[in-house]
């Protein structure tokens, strides 16, 4: 049962999106409900699959059916339910069902439509989105993407799922297509993400003509499999494995994927998208994929390394990519005064942790934060989604002219809209680690214990550092939006977002609170004596040797609460006051502040580096070169060659041959009847006579001569 | 009795007087006379030969009915295109009926 149901789980989003395309394009309310009928269904379905995976029945699941013939095998095409799967699965399913739903609040759907609104820009004074039914033709493809990627059985799939996801998101970013950041952002998000995607096809068709197969149950649960590619040196020579090249080849595809330094400029230029697609990219779907990607083959980069063991190169680099990545968006983070924006640096922050986790050989603590990530990222995604929507509402009413994405303009929100409020506190706590009530303690409370008990002290240190900048711009942006006085019209104007906006809110927050305690470490006081670490047991089962759980120890957990607690002490003290028009008081930093909020000059760098060379190439090389001179003067010297035979041909045989002896015929024809018309009288009596002559000749000549 | 040649004297003399019409005439009308003055020496031609040499079948008979009936047919289609052109042209005269010519 559990297989059938398996494969069915990706399917409806898909139907779904094809319906919409061609039938209910013209009906909003027929789009919607197609969309999140279809959601319903798979979110339904993956629920029964995480049920009973839980629940005690036997994994892994898989089934395979034959796919692409390739000459004497085929590529199979299958479903492949683990716990890694079913729990992947499970935050899926619902981030995604929330953002469906909350969708159609954000959209303003129920308003009437604005004249002044027109498809490819966002609605001025809260009239429905003119683009409502494409939207959710979009994100119902996105959908059906994760949820393929994340069923599938091999590596192949995966990556049809991450190129899918990879287009879908381009159309989201840009679905606003009007605005010239939103093509800009659109354009960058896919070429940078391009980047990665390249590296990891190779690293499947390396993967792939060494082991004639991409399944993961022929490559990560084979022990002998992984032990071969362990020991073989890879192409670029003796040093490396070809274990470890191929998982820094897929690596990369996850650095571009998921964001991490140096790829990592696409995401806050994303946040062009509407709010439910930065969700939906950066929590649910999108760069969860990435994370996905580096614990779906954690076998292949843990290949011939033993728990204890100085890590291999391969995994160094990842750690380091990490651990680095964390704490660089996180001091990015803390300059940005555009709402979402700190929430992009911050996913590009928390996913670096996962990615520092995994080069730790810390799965279980990656995989863990991974899922609280994902419904906290969403709740604060969806909950800043609902600020932008009351303050855009209430710059309408008071008439001003603001950013309604900036918020020093906001303040003192928690009273206009206090759903939003608690709903985004709990999120910001759960993401600044605020001690035991929040899932987010926990699962990075998992990962700077990985680091501090497998003695990797430099990480340990990075990623505290990241934890205490992770705790100061949460608060920042907590006590910006939310708490002291209103800093402009808009502000005291702001309302409460309507049900299908806060209910999604609302779940989500339940999630984020609760999903932590799944994980409490062994060895904690007094609350693992009667919790048990489900997550350890069930998400380790994954790997072919059971991952053992760390000694509990106190340093990490006294480093860890301190942090949280210290940055959201200092983020409040510092922000309370804030004043309308007043500096920020990072700007005392000097240069450091001005660095900061340039983004440390990466796209400007990028822009130096590659953008301007390749349009010099382009531009003077590629085209003036080879496209004008190469290849457009072949072709005209080709067509010259052809004029000129036809030419030839024309003026030496067509004219003066077949021309002149056909003309001949025809005017012979014609003179001999012009000639011959005279004896065509038009009198009857004269034709008698000559007939009644030639009758009797005839007939003279057979009597009487023969 | 009259003796056959005679017969085909007279009946020679009558195809000659329709050759003639037919050739000589201008009116369509007595061309279309002339025809039937030599449709009809044929008949007596016919006739002749039967009496005086194979009196004891029919076959001359019914051939000579069957030209009747034949030239009674092409009288009734010639008189009606002839007064199907006096309508249109006003006129029954051979020369002038010319439309087909160059």
């Amino acid at each position: 049962m559990i297989e059938i149901i398996s494969w069915l789980i990706p399917l409806p989003p898909l139907l779904a999106f094809g319906l919409i395309v061609l039938f209910a394009n013209r009906s909003n309310r027929a789009s919607h409900t197609l969309g999140i009928g279809a959601m319903l269904i798979s979110w339904a379905l993956a629920m029964s699959v995480f049920i009973s995976a839980v629940s005690g029945g036997e994994l892994p699941v898989s089934t395979e059916v034959e796919w692409l013939p390739t000459g004497d095998t085929a590529f199979n095409i299958g479903t492949w339910i683990d716990p890694l799967t079913a729990v992947t699965l499970f935050f899926v399913a619902w981030t995604m069902l929330a953002i469906f739903v909350y969708s159609v609040g954000y959209h303003n759907y129920g308003n009437a439509r604005d004249p002044e609104d027109r498809p490819g820009f966002p609605p001025q004074a809260g009239g429905i989105e003119p683009m409502y039914a494409r939207f959710f033709a979009f994100i119902s493809l996105f959908a059906f993407a994760m949820l393929a990627l994340v069923v599938t059985d091999n590596l192949l799939v995966l990556f049809v799922g991450w190129e899918i996801m990879g287009f879908c998101s381009y159309l989201l970013i840009g679905f606003w297509y009007g605005k010239d950041s939103a093509k800009a952002a659109m354009v960058k998000a896919f070429m940078t993400t391009r980047v990665g995607d390249v590296f990891l096809l190779l690293g499947l068709a390396y993967l792939y003509s060494l082991t004639g197969t991409l399944t993961y149950s022929e490559i990560l649960l084979n022990a002998e499999t992984l032990e071969r590619l362990a020991t073989t040196p890879s192409v670029l020579g003796p040093g490396t494995s070809a274990a470890a090249l191929i998982a820094l080849l897929f690596f990369i595809g996850t650095v571009g994927k998921a964001a991490q330094w140096p790829l990592h400029t696409w995401l806050p230029d994303a946040m062009e998208g509407p709010t439910p697609v930065s969700a939906m990219i950066h929590a649910a779907a999108m760069v969860s994929a990435g994370i996905y990607l580096i614990l779906r083959i954690f076998p292949l980069i843990t290949a011939g390394w033993r728990h204890g063991e100085p890590l291999p190169d391969v995994m160094v680099i990842i750690a380091f990519i990490g651990a680095f990545t964390a704490l660089f968006a996180a001091s990015l983070a803390i300059g940005q005064n555009d709402i979402k924006r700190v929430l992009a640096y911050s996913t590009i922050s928390q996913l670096g942790y996962m990615v520092a986790a995994v080069g730790m050989g810390a799965f279980v603590a990656a995989a863990f934060h991974l899922i609280t990530h994902a419904f906290f990222k969403a709740l604060l995604f969806l909950g800043s989604g609902s600020v932008i929507h009351g303050v855009e509402h209430g710059a309408h009413e008071s008439g001003e002219h603001i950013d309604p994405n900036d918020m020093t303009h906001m303040g003192g929100l928690r009273k206009k809209m206090p759903l939003t409020f608690w709903t985004f506190l709990i999120g910001g706590l759960t993401l600044a680690g605020f001690p035991i009530v929040t899932a987010g303690f926990w699962s990075k409370d998992e990962i700077l214990a990985e680091a501090y008990g497998t003695n990797h002290l430099a990480i340990f240190i990075v990623l505290a550092l990241a934890a205490l900048l992770t705790a100061f711009y949460t608060m920042r942006q907590i006590t910006l939006t939310f708490l002291g006085e209103p800093r402009s019209k808009a502000a005291e104007h702001a309302i409460e977002s309507k049900w299908t906006m806060t209910a999604p809110l609302a779940m989500l927050a339940l999630f984020s609170l609760t999903i932590g305690w799944a994980g409490i470490p062994k060895g904690f006081p007094v609350l693992s004596s009667f919790i048990p670490n489900w997550v350890h047991e069930f998400v380790g089962a994954t790997l072919l040797e059971p991952v053992e759980s760390l000694e509990f120890n106190v340093i990490p957990l006294l480093v860890s609460v301190g942090v949280a607690l210290g940055g959201l002490l200092i983020g409040y003290l510092m922000y309370r006051r804030q004043e309308a028009g007043a500096p920020d008081p990072l700007a005392r930093l000097g240069r450091v502040y001005v660095w900061i909020q340039n983004k440390y000059y990466f796209d400007e760098l990028y822009d130096f580096l590659f953008v301007r060379p390749l349009y010099w190439i382009a531009e003077t090389f590629v085209y003036r070169g080879l496209d004008r001179r190469v290849i457009d003067g072949t072709l005209h010297g080709v067509a010259g060659l052809a004029g000129r035979l036809g030419g030839f041909l024309r003026n030496k045989i067509d004219l003066p041959i077949v021309n002149a002896s056909g003309d001949l015929v025809g005017e012979g024809i014609k003179t001999a009847g012009f000639e011959g018309r005279v004896i065509q009288t038009g009198r009857v009596q004269a034709y008698l006579i000559v007939g009644i002559i030639f009758a009797g000749a005839m007939l003279s000549y057979i009597f009487f001569l023969s | 009795m009259v003796p056959l040649s005679w017969y085909l004297i007279l009946a020679a003399a009558l195809f000659a007087v329709g050759i003639f019409g037919v050739l000589a005439r201008r009116n369509a009308i007595a061309i279309l006379m002339g025809i039937e003055l030599m449709l009809n020496a044929v008949n007596l031609n016919l006739l002749a030969f039967w009496r005086y040499l194979w009196s004891d079948n029919l076959t001359g008979v019914v051939f000579v009915i069957m030209v009747l009936a034949v030239a009674a047919a092409e009288v009734a289609v010639g008189l009606a295109l002839i007064i199907s052109i006096y309508r249109r042209r006003s006129t029954v005269v051979a020369e002038e009926i010319d439309l087909l010519k160059w």
